[in-house]
């Protein structure tokens, strides 16, 4: 996709690595978020910006591995970092077990949040795969979700839970 | 778009089969019963789903709304062009640029598309802007010139009412008074008062509005939006631009949550200026902060009530004074007033009312649609009262609720009697049985969560119920109508396979997958696609009201059966059946095949569509209604939709921080049509009205918002969000297609004053006020 | 327009050097708020996230070391035994995804009054190291934070590292939220009682344009507190938490009252020094109550 036009002088270029793959930003605005840039200048809008201030988890991206908020992230300075969106996560034909989860509990309403409870999700399960429902809910508060009220995102994750130890 | 994809998890009960379903049970998977799985889901959890937000073009523009900072004020000059100069500025258009009507609005077009004079809200658009950067276009807006002179704004509602009018229509929309029985003759033993606020909540969908224009050359645009109604977009959109409605094609795009907040026209015809004027495609997204100036919101409320009963607790009258704070413009003000004051008395035997209602207008943001419609707030107010009059009856809250709950062939206070299911004792008893959470939990889960701020010393347990109600579909004679048109035809792999297309917006409650499992039911075809929803077919109505599962299921319903008849004729006709005249259906599709019930031949449903493609339309329409009278009664709603709530709240009393723990249910839906999806409306319904009992409310002061923002406009989180158990109440519904209700808005109606009533019981409070803030309880005077 | 990512403080400071007027960039948790709402616009970031001196602590002499580039992340999980007091704060700050990325020197940088790590380190008296193109300079964290958001850092400074002394003893950080996570602080309040010097110490947050001691309360209780058995007298507990209330001078806005804030000040205060004498009559070396040690 052609990158859109941006900020007569005050334009940065630099290289992003996102799901393993090198990316150039040209002349991107200074300002732009890592958010901004994975939506509009690299074709992936997996992350969803739905409050710009961290406050939704929305736009949940991993950087080097860390759980971040791509809209508090600024683009220029995620050079050199491993990047990995939701996009990054399974294959176009092969769902991670968190995703089948999520489609099998009914965790999937609008759909808005769910890109980042996936990465967010993945996260949680790698870092603390016998987490209780309590530590559950802690570690996903920061993924705000409307539709669901989050019965069914906890049972996805308790399903995903019950799969690996049996595993 | 979604590809149909579903073909696994089906588990049909045959529990969930509706007494009124027709023709064919066919043992195709995923069909009308089963937890079948959503046709959108797989791109939703790869993040390959395309929102509105996610639109692009090539070459395309970013658009910019300016609003208004002040609540009122007049207009004394705009200067555009230092913005227009400014290098990447495309274009900028004010009120002077609108070529048609200069206003639109759902109920009555009353409100500018840009503020040409007079300003009434905080927020109300002034100008727009295209520019080649969401950046550019910022500095642009900050770049537009305006000369306010500020007005003292309207900010009362109660005063609205007879204060000089902000708009040249008045301050009050819509005034309704219901008359029932004998009010001013009825009395009852024991009478009880009450007044009660609910304040002004946001919908707080996680999508912000936004959407793509792209003009067509030719005078005429494409509009990619997330919308709940695109017929009614599309046609104001049309009329403001001075267009005929075929050159407005409107097509709906992903969309993230609407709650009744993408009902009315947000940036559908500021978008669509930009792109015919600038000859380019156009981008708008709303930031969070715009989206909380760039819809309405629920109707904050002013209520005053008297309950009077007799000593056995038997409802003699209930007096009701409802106020609505419509904000600046009507939007939906109307409908929502009427049914406030429709539902005021609750889900009981009232033999005699009195109800008044103001719908006004004030310089606050407008309101209109929010999930329950009127019903929210009234709920808060009679549950309320129903729970003083036990106290002064001495009589337990569940067992005056049982004595007085409606039932089939009551009237309710605007004279209707009830002719559908009404099993108003079932919800209440269901939600009642539930067990209770025993312990307090650990210190995570005490009030204050992770603030830890509560030791268990400090803990009070309450428990409160409430029971709700409110209509399906529109009411007082509306038509809204819904199209549907079913394809069927060989794929490529010579096997049958179905396509629907129809209008109905998918907002996330999951009408695609109830569309596929119906077409699944009534045509035995396992493989259904959804065209896109656009403005190429007729109206499906509005995804509101809980109504596209009767509504647009009923259509798609419909079209099935005109194709099955269709499909038959022609099989028929191939072989020379006379089925005109005969008195029975010999030919019946079945299990994916056409049988001759008398011959015992059958025919695969793949032969029968050799001869071509079967296509048939077909448009629903719901049983007939009538306008409330002036004496408010009238047969004004095609049906009606019952939840009780029990609520289980621990209460740090001296901070006032409350943690709900639990909310069960009774929840009357006639029959699941995919129980994994109503669950889902349920628990999402309930952390709606979890929020609006102790969290969620727009500030104002005077007139402007303080917490535009999810850093201060709070929802509930993981960690707010109570256990919650439902038990699913089935008993068909007459007349609705498959038996089912509308599922969508019950939990949001009175889980919120079961909330409230469970922190009365904990803290002894007489709470008249929702949200209930720290200070409510933390503060409160020490005798109330 | 240019972005500059040392990976030393040397790198940094030349950075500044060049462009004394630079923003500095850590976390991007506040930064990018002000940027995304155009309340912000860079023109020169010096990007911090690189220079890896300013990465970790470490505890040397009793006296605690952290770069300005430990996360909350970090101190909620590597410090909830040292610090407990630290890793409740840390833990009650924005969403995992903020604590994964926001920092302490950012925290101290922005100097917000609901700043949650302050209240800690203000009752522990932390100071705070800059260095500069003029060389290092130290000062107090009373002295540093001025105002809300306003902080004695000088052109050409870069926050690199606060520092305190141990103090060994029951701690508490309690925080009043209007959500049970992901809230900004109505108020918050740390109460250390440091059983060497016997003497109760409290920093309180929301309260004031910045962190607020109360001194006059800190000295009352650490007179009125039995030492040796945790005993206090209920009267001096809420004599205690009068006078912490009395040091505050918290605002109404959108999110409270002053007058709930008052309130609740001294119901934290209360309850935080309930809960450190409890400490103290179950044993000189516990920190933290059974009942308030970090779940997992």
């Amino acid at each position: 996709m052609t990158q859109p036009s941006t900020v007569n002088d005050e334009s940065v270029t630099y290289g992003l690595r996102v799901n393993g793959r090198e990316h150039g930003v040209q002349a991107g605005w200074l300002g732009e978020s890592l958010l901004y840039v994975l939506r509009e200048r690299l074709g992936l809008p997996g992350a969803k910006n739905a409050c710009e201030q961290g406050e939704c988890g929305s736009c949940s991206v991993l950087l080097d591995d860390v759980l971040v908020c791509a809209c508090c992230v600024l683009g220029a300075d995620a050079v050199g970092s491993d990047i990995r969106t939701v996009e990054g996560i399974g294959q176009p034909d092969s769902l991670t077990d968190v995703q089948c989860a999520f489609l099998a509990e009914g965790a999937v309403q609008c759909g808005f949040c769910t890109p980042g409870l996936i990465v967010a999700v993945h996260d949680l399960l790698d870092r603390s795969p016998d987490a209780d429902e309590l530590a559950v809910r802690e570690a996903i508060s920061g993924n705000l979700c409307r539709c669901t009220g989050y019965g069914r995102i906890f049972a996805a994750v308790a399903a995903v839970q019950r799969e690996r130890a049996d595993a | 778009m979604p590809d149909g994809s579903a073909t696994d998890t089906a588990t049909a009960s045959a529990a969930h089969a509706s007494a009124t379903r027709t023709a064919t049970r066919s043992p195709v998977r995923g069909g009308v019963g089963s937890d079948a799985d959503r046709p959108d889901g797989i791109p939703k959890v790869q993040g390959r789903f395309g929102f509105s937000s996610d639109a692009f073009a090539e070459g395309m523009l970013w658009g910019r709304t300016l609003r208004s900072p002040h609540p009122a004020a007049r207009i004394r000059s705009i200067d555009t062009s230092a913005a227009e100069q400014m290098d990447g500025v495309a274009v900028v258009i004010t009120a002077a640029d609108v070529p048609g009507r200069a206003t639109f609005g759902l109920d009555h077009p009353d409100q500018p598309v840009f503020a040409a004079d007079v300003v009434r809200y905080q927020g109300e658009p002034v100008a727009a802007i295209a520019a080649v950067h969401p950046e550019v276009a910022l500095r642009a807006s900050s770049a537009v010139e305006v000369d306010y002179e500020e007005l003292d704004p309207l900010v009362d509602a109660e005063a609205a009412i007879d204060a000089a009018p902000i708009h040249p229509d008045g301050n009050v929309v819509r005034h309704i008074e219901i008359v029932h029985g004998s009010p001013d003759d009825a009395s009852g033993e024991v009478v009880v008062d009450g007044v009660y606020e609910v304040g002004m909540q946001d919908q707080a969908f996680m999508g912000p509005e936004s959407g793509l224009a792209i003009p067509d050359g030719d005078g005429g645009v494409d509009l990619y939006v997330s919308t709940q109604w695109l017929h009614v977009d599309r046609d104001q959109v049309a009329a403001c631009l001075g267009l005929p409605p075929e050159d407005v094609r409107v097509t709906l795009s992903g969309v993230g949550g609407a709650f009744g907040a993408r009902e009315d026209v947000s940036l559908q015809v500021h978008l669509c200026l930009l792109a015919l004027r600038t000859g380019r495609p156009v981008k708008m997204v709303y930031s969070r902060e715009e989206s909380f100036f760039g819809h309405v919101h629920r109707h904050p409320a002013h209520m005053r009530y008297r309950h009077h009963a007799d000593r056995d607790g038997t409802l003699t009258k209930v007096e009701a004074r409802v106020v609505l704070d419509g904000g600046a413009y009507a939007s939906s003000s109307t409908a929502v007033i009427s049914n406030a004051c429709s539902f005021a008395a609750g889900p009981y035997r009232v033999p005699h009312a009195h109800v008044e209602g103001w719908a006004v207008r004030t310089n606050n943001p407008p309101c209109g649609a929010m999930r329950g419609f009127g019903s929210v707030q009234v709920c808060v107010a009679y549950e309320a009262q129903m729970d003083k009059l036990a106290a002064a009856l001495g009589m337990d809250p569940v067992e005056l609720r049982l004595r007085n709950a409606l039932e089939t062939g009551d009237r309710m206070i605007t004279g209707q009697r009830i002719t559908g299911v009404a099993p108003v004792r079932e919800c209440i008893q269901a939600a009642v049985d539930l067990p209770l959470p025993d312990d307090l939990g650990g210190p995570l889960e005490f009030p204050g969560g992770t603030g830890r701020t509560a030791d268990r010393q400090h803990v009070r347990r309450g428990v409160g119920i409430a029971v709700g109600y409110k209509n399906l579909m529109y009411s007082e004679g509306f038509d809204d109508f819904s199209t549907a048109s079913v394809r069927l035809e060989l794929a490529g792999d010579g096997r049958p396979a179905a396509t629907v297309h129809s209008a109905a917006a998918e907002v996330g409650q999951g009408f695609v997958t109830l569309a596929q499992q119906i077409v699944r039911s009534e045509l035995g075809v396992e493989r259904v696609q959804l065209r896109a929803a656009d403005t190429a077919i007729s109206s499906a109505g509005s995804t509101s009201a809980s109504r596209q599962t009767w509504m647009s299921g009923g259509a798609v319903q419909g079209a099935c059966a005109a194709l099955r008849t269709h499909l038959l004729e022609r099989v028929a006709g191939q072989r020379g059946i006379d089925l005109a005249g005969a008195r029975r259906q010999v030919l019946l599709l079945r299990d994916g095949e056409i049988h001759h019930v008398d011959e015992g031949w059958s025919v695969p449903l793949a032969d029968a569509l050799v001869a071509g493609p079967v296509e048939e339309t077909y448009e629903y329409h719901h049983a007939v209604t009538e306008p409330l009278d002036e004496r408010g009664q009238g047969d004004a709603h095609v049906s009606f939709v019952f939840a009780a709530h029990r609520a289980v709240v621990d209460v740090d009393v001296d901070l006032g921080l409350v943690r709900v723990r639990q909310i069960t249910t009774g929840q009357d839906v006639g029959n699941a049509l995919n129980p994994r999806q109503v669950i889902g409306q349920i628990e999402g319904g309930i952390a709606q009205g979890v929020g609006l009992a102790v969290m969620e409310e727009i500030l104002l002061s005077q007139g402007r918002i303080r917490n535009p923002s999810f850093t201060d406009y709070l929802i509930p989180t993981a960690l707010d969000m109570p256990q919650v158990e439902a038990t699913l109440i089935e008993q068909p519904e007459p007349g609705a297609p498959f038996g089912a209700k509308g599922v969508g808005e019950p939990p949001t109606i009175s889980s919120t004053p079961a909330v409230v009533a469970a922190i009365r019981a904990a803290t002894g409070l007489d709470l008249r006020r929702v949200p209930v803030r720290p200070d409510d309880i933390a503060l409160a005077p020490s005798d109330s | 327009m240019s972005v500059a990512r040392p990976t030393t403080v040397a790198d940094a400071i030349d950075a500044l050097s060049a462009a004394p007027d630079a923003d500095l960039l850590a976390g991007g948790t506040d930064f990018m708020v002000e940027v995304n709402f155009g309340h912000r616009r860079p023109r020169r970031i010096v990007a911090l996230r690189r220079v890896d001196e300013l990465r970790g602590w470490r505890r040397v002499d009793g006296v605690y070391d952290l770069g300005a580039l430990v996360t909350y992340r970090q101190i909620e999980d590597e410090l909830a035994d040292e610090l407990p007091a630290f890793a409740a704060a840390a833990r009650t700050v924005g969403s995992p995804q903020i604590r994964n990325a926001g920092t302490i020197g950012g925290n101290i940088g922005t100097a917000s009054p609901a700043g949650d790590a302050l209240p800690l380190l203000a009752a522990l008296d932390a100071q705070v190291v800059c260095d500069g193109v003029d060389g290092r300079r130290t000062m107090p964290l009373r002295e540093f934070i001025v105002g809300p958001k306003q902080i004695e850092r000088r052109d050409g400074e870069l926050i690199a590292r606060v520092r305190f002394d141990r103090c060994r003893g029951p701690q508490h950080f309690l925080k009043v939220g209007q959500r049970n996570a992901m809230a900004i602080s109505l108020v918050s309040l740390a109460l250390v009682a440091d059983i060497d010097a016997r003497r109760v110490r409290v920093g309180i947050g929301s309260a004031a344009p910045r962190p607020v001691r109360p001194a006059e309360a800190e000295a009352f209780a650490s007179a009125a507190i039995d030492w040796t058995t945790g005993d206090i007298a209920p009267d001096d507990v809420a004599a205690f938490a009068d006078m912490v209330a009395a040091a505050t001078s918290p605002i109404t806005d959108h999110r409270g009252t002053a007058e709930y804030r008052v309130h609740a000040v001294a119901v934290l205060a209360r309850r935080a020094l309930q809960r450190a004498v409890r400490d103290l009559a179950d044993g000189p070396d516990i920190a933290d109550g059974p009942e308030m040690r970090r779940q997992r």
